[in-house]
C-alpha cells in the first residue's frame, strides 16, 4: 500500500503540489490524470523518493519514504520499476544490458544468467532477437517495451508508469495498455499510473485520480469517473476547451 | 533610487550565483570522496573514463607538448640574440626543461583536457540528465554518483598527471629538436643544460598541479551535467559552461598552486 498525505511541494515560486492526498492499495492499478505541468510527474517522483516534499508524508508498506537513509532508500527503491516517458534507456549499453542492468551490478548472478533473464524479460514484452541492438536503432514502441522489461527486470512489487501511451501511435499504445494489464496479472503487482490518454485511462486503471492545482480533487472507479458531476474532471475527460479548466491556467 | 540600487543588486545577484555554484560543486566533491571508498566499486567505468579522458586525448596532448617546446626553443632563441652570439644556445635546455615541465606542460595538458574530455562529460551527463538516465539510474538502485561521477573524477585524478609526464618528455625533445638542428646548439651541451637546473621537484610540482587540474576539470565538468535544465539549449549551455569554469579553474588555482608550493 502506498499513502501519500498532505504533500506540499514548490519549485522557486512555483507551487506544484499544494496537499495532494492519496491512496493506493495493494494490487490494484491506480491511474492519475491531470493536464501538462499539472504535477503528475512531481507526484509520482515523491512516491519513489526521486523528489523529496517540502512537508507532508510518503508512505510504502507503512515505512515513512521521507526519512529513510541513503542505504534505506535505496534497499526501498528494489521494490519499484518505473517506466519513463521517453523509456530513459542507458544509450552507451545494448538492450540485454540495459535490462539486466541491477542484475549485472549486484554481481550475484552470472553474466549468462542475466542475459538469460534479459531475453526472458524482452519475450514478456513481445521483443525477441533484439539483445544485442543499440537503443539507438529502437522505433519509440519497442524502446517503451525495453523500458518496461528493465522496469520488471528485478521482479519488484510496485510499477510506475510516466505516460507510457505519449508519443506512440494508437495501436502501439493499445499494445502497451495490454502489456500493463497482462504484467499486472501475471506479476500480481500494485501499479500507479499517470497519463492524460484517457482510452489507456479506462482501459487499464481499477480506480482513477484527478491532480489539478496541486490537489487530488477526484478519485473513482472509471465508471464513476465517467458519470462524475465534478466540472473540473468532466471538462478533462471529454476534453473540451470551454470550461473551468483555462489553458493559461494549466 | 532605482538606478543606484541598479548596479549593486547585479553584483550582489552575481555574487550570490558564484557562491551557490562554488558551494555546489564543494557538496558534490565531498558526497563523491565520501562514497569513493565503499564498496561496490566500479572499475569497468574507471577503466572506460581513463580511456576516454587519458588515451583519447594524447595525441592532441603530443602535438600541443612538442610544437610548444619546439616555439619556446624558437623564441627564446630569436628573442635573446646574444645567446646565439655568445654561442650559449644549449642554455635554451634549461629555459625549455624548467617552462615546460613547471607551467606548460600542466596548464596546456589541463586546457586540453578540459575542452575535450570535460566539454564531453558535461554534455554526456547532461543528456542523461534530460533525458531522464539520472532519474532511471536511481529508480534502478544505483547511486549515481558513484557510477557516473566517481569514475570520472578518479579519471581525471589518474590520467592528468600521465598525461603530463609525457607532454614533459615530448616538449624537452621538441626543444631539444628546434634548438640542436636548426639553432647549431651542441646536442651533449642542451642535454647536459637541461639536467642541470632541472630538479625532481620541478617535475612533481607539475604533477601535483596536474592532479589538482584533473580533479577541478572532473568535478566541475560533472556538477555542470549533472544540474543541466531545459533540454538541447541546457546541454548546450552546460558544456560550454565546463570549459569555461574548468580553464578559469585551472588558471586561477594555478598561480596560487604555485606560490605554496614555492613557499
Amino acid at each position: 500500500m502506498i499513502t501519500l498525505t498532505d504533500l506540499y511541494k514548490a519549485f522557486g515560486t512555483k507551487r506544484v503540489l499544494q496537499g495532494a492526498t492519496l491512496q493506493i492499495e495493494q494490487g490494484e492499478s491506480m491511474v492519475i490524470i491531470g493536464g501538462s505541468g499539472s504535477g503528475k510527474s512531481v507526484l509520482i517522483k515523491h512516491i519513489i523518493g526521486l523528489l523529496a516534499p517540502d512537508s507532508g508524508s510518503v508512505k510504502v508498506e507503512g515505512q515513512e519514504v521521507t526519512t529513510l537513509k541513503e542505504k534505506e532508500l535505496y534497499k526501498m527503491r528494489r521494490k519499484f520499476g518505473m517506466l519513463f516517458q521517453n523509456a530513459a534507456l542507458f544509450d552507451s549499453l545494448k538492450v540485454w544490458e540495459n535490462v539486466a542492468f541491477t542484475l549485472l551490478r549486484q554481481k550475484k548472478t552470472s553474466l549468462v544468467k542475466a542475459r538469460e533473464t534479459a531475453t526472458e524479460k524482452l519475450r514478456l514484452v513481445g521483443l525477441k532477437d533484439i539483445e544485442d541492438l543499440m537503443p539507438s536503432e529502437l522505433s519509440g514502441g519497442m524502446r517503451k517495451r525495453v523500458g518496461l522489461a528493465r522496469a520488471i527486470a528485478h521482479n519488484p512489487e510496485f510499477i510506475l508508469y510516466d505516460e507510457p501511451t505519449t508519443g506512440l501511435d494508437p495501436i502501439m499504445a493499445d499494445v502497451i495498455n495490454e502489456l500493463i494489464i497482462e504484467l499486472k496479472q501475471k506479476l500480481k503487482v500494485t501499479s500507479v499510473t499517470i497519463t492524460h490518454d484517457m482510452v489507456s485511462a479506462y482501459k487499464i486503471a481499477d480506480r482513477i485520480a484527478m491532480l489539478y492545482k496541486g490537489k487530488i480533487i477526484g478519485i473513482g472507479t472509471p465508471e464513476e469517473i465517467k458519470n462524475t458531476s465534478n466540472p473540473v474532471i468532466k471538462q478533462f475527460i471529454t476534453g473540451n476547451a470551454i470550461g473551468p479548466i483555462t489553458a493559461e491556467g494549466a | 533610487m532605482k538606478r543606484i540600487f541598479k548596479p549593486l543588486e547585479i553584483v550582489g545577484k552575481t555574487l550570490i550565483a558564484f557562491i551557490t555554484e562554488f558551494g555546489c560543486i564543494s557538496m558534490l566533491l565531498y558526497n563523491s570522496l565520501r562514497l569513493m571508498f565503499i564498496p561496490p566499486f566500479e572499475f569497468r567505468m574507471i577503466f572506460a573514463q581513463m580511456y576516454e579522458v587519458g588515451t583519447k586525448s594524447f595525441p592532441v596532448v603530443f602535438i600541443t607538448a612538442i610544437f610548444s617546446g619546439m616555439v619556446l626553443a624558437l623564441q627564446t632563441l630569436t628573442g635573446f640574440k646574444f645567446i646565439a652570439q655568445v654561442g650559449a644556445q644549449s642554455l635554451v635546455g634549461t629555459v625549455v626543461a624548467l617552462s615546460i615541465t613547471r607551467e606548460l606542460a600542466p596548464v596546456l595538458t589541463g586546457l586540453i583536457v578540459a575542452g575535450r574530455a570535460g566539454a564531453a562529460m558535461a554534455a554526456e551527463l547532461g543528456t542523461m540528465k534530460v533525458s531522464e538516465e539520472i532519474d532511471a539510474l536511481e529508480t534502478l538502485a544505483t547511486n549515481p554518483i558513484k557510477y557516473l561521477i566517481i569514475p570520472r573524477l578518479i579519471a581525471g585524478v589518474v590520467m592528468l598527471p600521465t598525461l603530463t609526464i609525457l607532454a614533459d618528455f615530448v616538449g624537452i625533445l621538441g626543444g631539444f629538436f628546434v634548438s640542436v638542428y636548426i639553432f647549431d646548439a651542441s646536442s651533449v651541451g642542451y642535454w647536459n643544460r637541461t639536467w642541470d637546473y632541472l630538479e625532481i621537484k620541478d617535475i612533481t610540482d607539475g604533477l601535483i598541479k596536474a592532479c589538482f587540474f584533473g580533479a577541478s576539470i572532473s568535478i566541475v565538468s560533472c556538477y555542470k551535467g549533472f544540474y543541466t535544465t531545459g533540454g538541447a539549449k541546457g546541454v548546450g549551455q552546460a558544456t560550454t559552461g565546463a570549459v569555461v569554469l574548468s580553464s578559469m579553474a585551472i588558471l586561477v588555482s594555478d598561480y596560487f598552486i604555485s606560490v605554496i608550493l614555492a613557499s
